[in-house]
């Protein structure tokens, strides 16, 4: 599949191939580009945006402003980073309020966009900060598009005003004109207009969406395209951008393999910018994009600052310096290790934190075999202990095993194993919250454990990484304390199967034997760490 | 469909075929009007080659030898599948599978009605069990079709059970098709497609399955084929339907599909309205493609 690997992938290959040889000469960087637009090609960047892009990272990297502290692939790296920010918008914007309640934001795209969901996603994330939104079925067009909101809006706990019953019964502007005035009447302070998919082409539709623009007179009209648009984007944009004029964009199904392209060429030809991005089927899967981040995740490096904000959601700064202190004087216990679980699952996907990480690009087959039930049945093991054999394994001999593994419904094995992994890991743990980089001897898969992924056993990968939380939790001690611990950046990235996604895919082989995170990811991370 | 040609690479080959002669402006031309109708680039050089080889054998330097040159390639390449349906078992059942939002719903309705339309008598199982009102949705649509219906008796039910189901209607009703929507999946959530493997091993207790058709959006890019290929290994694809083929999208991304999987394109849709569906012919589609 390497032909067809995302932008991520193809770019960390270009940068592969630089990073082994000395220095950067014309041909060098010929290559480069012509690499770099194969890959944004690949990733289903506009054509015109990919020249353009390509055209301005040749230049500089040709040109002399050279920065002598980085070599040659470091420096394209930098150049495509800058680039990408550049076109990806620079800072993150938020949506504009209005001064005098309500706040209107209509929503507007193509068929299967994902408006309709996202609609509900808005609303939950409004809600949650003290606002009290209505959302507007205005889509009266696809069959029980109606209904569909009325359930979201259900499930988002917030309210839904829908005078009409849709299935093409119904005017979508007056229904948005008097979604105002409810509002105004029931207070509600944001109102979120859900519209019916429509083509660029269809200039009736585009009327019409005009129309409801006009009739609502909004503060943030957000375009809602599928990240895996292709060359269409551009068309499709420019024609929503002449009908309704969006004031900024959201990204959907960020979640799929398909991430970059649409983004680059959305915000380059429209000069609008992408505030959110949506990532999953459940009304959660929701955040504000950062275009630094993205690019940075387009480079493979791991959008590590949403990793770490997500994270400090559940694991407050407090707590995090009190695990780092643990990790520091060898006073973490197996109940320490099920609070940390317990915290993260709070946090929303695992699956998805790790994929965040950086590196997380090469093993995306792993993660989909990783089951996050294997949470659950750590937690069922550790449950199933006394206090005092939580805070001391060494009491765990062969007949509290055994007890053990009766209550939790596992086998003793099971039970040997996530002691076997905890212990492990706490010595590495010690090690990196001690400023050292992990060396762990033996670290190699665990057969047949109990924690198996999804049966399929995936070719090795090199350089696989861990999902183990309790080296996050390091990680994001040492960064809640403001220290730089080298070792600790590495940890995320890098390191042996300890509690995680090891065990199911024989992932853990190559970690394993190399005992912890390459050169290259610490470079890279503590780089981008140090921004 | 309301009357639109945007659809075609027309107006990016216009300029290209205008010219007196074959120049360097004419390939950079032909060149990206493949790759901004997302043909991706690997079939792009392969073809842009291919012609370029064509055009010294024969020794021509007219556009027009060009773009006949050029459709002859696209028509040969896309009439190598079958592209017709099986359906003679009886029950014949067909899976609908695919992405969010790529139209499986709405294809349904269009094929129910479609096989009406040769008065064969439908059920349609609404297997998507996750979506919001997706039931009522599709529910809507058999009634339009004019095909009966089974739903899940509770909330949630599990998918498998409700294609189960379906297939036992048709077989206790003697009704000739059956057809299974399915809620949209990313190819990426390796527990959701363990979910279609399960549904298809579930139908295949009743009855075998005549045909998985994975609906792909023209829109898509190249993501278009990764989809194919996690579909296919874990659905068991005989057929791609290609839907909103009346927007601007041109879907080059499809060729690419259909050889690398060797799985046909069936049939495709161009509308919201219950009669935009046709078969997939190679000559029209590539008539409509290059204008
Ligand atoms: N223009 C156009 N729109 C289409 C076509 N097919 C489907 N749609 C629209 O695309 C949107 C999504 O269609 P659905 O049929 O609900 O798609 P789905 O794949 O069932 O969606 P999920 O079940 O939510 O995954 C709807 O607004 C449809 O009306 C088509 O051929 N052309
Ligand atoms: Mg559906």
């Amino acid at each position: 599949m390497a032909t067809f690997g995302n932008l991520s992938d193809r770019l960390a290959d270009t940068f592969r191939n630089l990073r082994t040889k000395g220095k950067l000469s014309p041909a060098d960087v010929d290559g480069t580009v012509r690499e770099i637009r194969r890959a944004l090609l690949d990733a289903d960047v506009a054509l015109d945006v990919v020249k353009d892009f390509t055209g301005k990272v040749r230049e500089r990297a040709l040109g002399d402003e050279v920065n002598k502290a980085l070599n040659p692939a470091q420096q394209v790296v930098q150049i495509v980073n800058e680039e990408l920010i550049a076109i990806l918008g620079g800072e993150a914007r938020r949506i504009n309020f209005a001064k005098k309640a309500p706040t209107v934001i209509m929503l507007a795209g193509l068929q299967g966009a994902g408006k309709t969901t996202l609609a509900g996603k808005l609303a939950k994330w409004l809600a949650k900060d003290n606002h009290t939104p209505l959302l507007v079925a205005a889509d009266l067009q696809r069959p029980n598009a109606v209904q569909q909101l009325q359930v979201v809006g259900g499930q988002a706990g917030v309210a839904v005003y829908a005078p009409e019953p849709g299935n093409g019964v119904g005017n979508p502007v007056k229904v948005a004109k008097d979604s105002i005035k409810w509002a105004i009447d029931k207070q509600y302070d944001v109102v979120i207009v859900d519209t019916a998919g429509r083509l660029g082409v269809d200039a009736d539709m585009m009327k019409q969406a005009a129309d409801i623009r006009k009739a609502v007179d909004p503060d943030e009209v957000l375009f809602v395209i599928d990240a895996m648009i292709g060359q269409d984007a551009v068309a499709t944009a420019k024609a929503f951008q002449a009908g309704v004029d969006f004031t900024g964009v959201v990204l959907t199904k960020l979640d799929g393999d398909a991430r970059g392209g649409a983004a680059l060429s959305v915000a380059s030809v429209t000069g609008r910018p992408i505030i959110f991005a949506s990532t999953g089927e459940s009304l959660d899967d929701f955040e504000p994009f950062y275009p630094d981040r993205m690019a940075s995740r387009i480079l493979d490096l791991g959008d590590i600052l949403t990793l770490i904000e997500q994270a400090q959601g559940a694991f407050d700064e407090e707590e995090a310096k009190k695990v780092a202190e643990k990790f520091r004087t060898d006073s973490f216990t197996l109940e320490d290790f099920l609070g940390q679980m317990q915290q993260l699952r709070g946090a929303g996907s695992l699956k998805k934190m790790i994929g965040m990480l950086p590196g997380a690009g090469a093993m995306r087959e792993q993660l989909d075999n990783f089951d996050e039930r294997e949470i659950v049945r750590t937690e069922a093991i550790i449950q199933s202990m006394t206090k005092a054999e939580r805070q001391n394994p060494k009491l765990l001999n062969g007949s509290r095993r055994v007890r053990i593994a009766r209550g939790s419904g596992m086998t003793v094995t099971d039970v040997n194993q996530l002691v076997q992994r905890f212990e492990q890991a706490a010595k590495m743990m010690k090690t990196v919250a001690r400023g050292g980089v992990p060396q762990i001897p033996g670290m190699g898969p665990i057969p047949g454990a109990g924690f198996a992924g999804r049966g399929k056993v995936q070719p090795k990968k090199k350089g696989s990484k861990s999902g183990n939380p309790a080296k996050r939790a390091v990680e994001n001690a040492a960064l809640a304390s403001g220290e730089k611990l080298p070792g600790a950046a590495g940890a995320g990235s890098g390191g042996g199967s300890g509690f995680g996604l090891g065990s199911g895919s024989g992932a853990g082989a190559d970690a394993g034997a190399a005992g912890g995170p390459s050169e290259k990811e610490l470079e890279s991370l503590q780089k981008f760490l140090r921004r | 469909m309301a009357e639109r040609n945007s659809w075609s690479l027309s107006g990016a080959l216009r300029g290209m075929f205008a010219k007196k002669t074959i120049d360097d402006e004419t390939w950079d031309d032909l060149e990206t009007a493949l790759i901004t109708g997302d043909f991706g680039i690997d079939v792009t050089d392969q073809i842009v080659g291919d012609l370029r080889t064509k055009v010294s054998r024969y020794n021509t330097t007219d556009p027009k030898d060009l773009q006949r040159m050029l459709r002859e390639t696209l028509e040969e390449r896309f009439s190598k599948l079958d592209p017709t349906l099986k359906l003679t078992e009886r029950p014949a059942v067909v899976l609908v599978v695919g992405v969010n939002g790529v139209g499986k719903t709405t294809t349904i309705g269009k094929f129910a009605k479609f096989l009406g339309n040769y008065n064969r008598t439908v059920v349609v199982g609404a297997a998507d069990t996750f979506r919001a009102a997706a039931v009522e949705q599709v529910a809507t649509w058999a009634e339009r079709a004019g095909a009966h219906i089974v739903r899940p008796q509770q909330e949630g039910q599990d998918p498998a059970s409700v294609a189960f189901q379906t297939v036992e209607y048709a077989k206790r009703n003697n009704i000739e098709i059956a057809i299974i929507d399915t809620a949209g999946r990313l190819q990426t959530k390796g527990g959701l497609m363990d979910e279609l493997t399960k549904i298809r091993r579930v139908i295949e207790k009743q009855a075998p399955v005549a045909e998985v058709l994975l609906v792909l959006d023209a829109t898509t890019g190249q993501n278009g084929l990764l989809q194919a290929e996690a579909f296919i290994e874990h659905a068991g694809v005989t057929g791609l339907v290609l839907t909103k083929l009346d927007g601007s999208a041109k879907a080059g991304f499809v060729l690419a599909v259909q050889e690398r999987t060797g799985i046909p394109i069936k049939l495709i849709g161009q509308g919201e309205g219950i009669n935009d569906l046709t078969g997939f012919t190679p000559h029209v589609f590539v008539q409509n493609l290059i204008g």
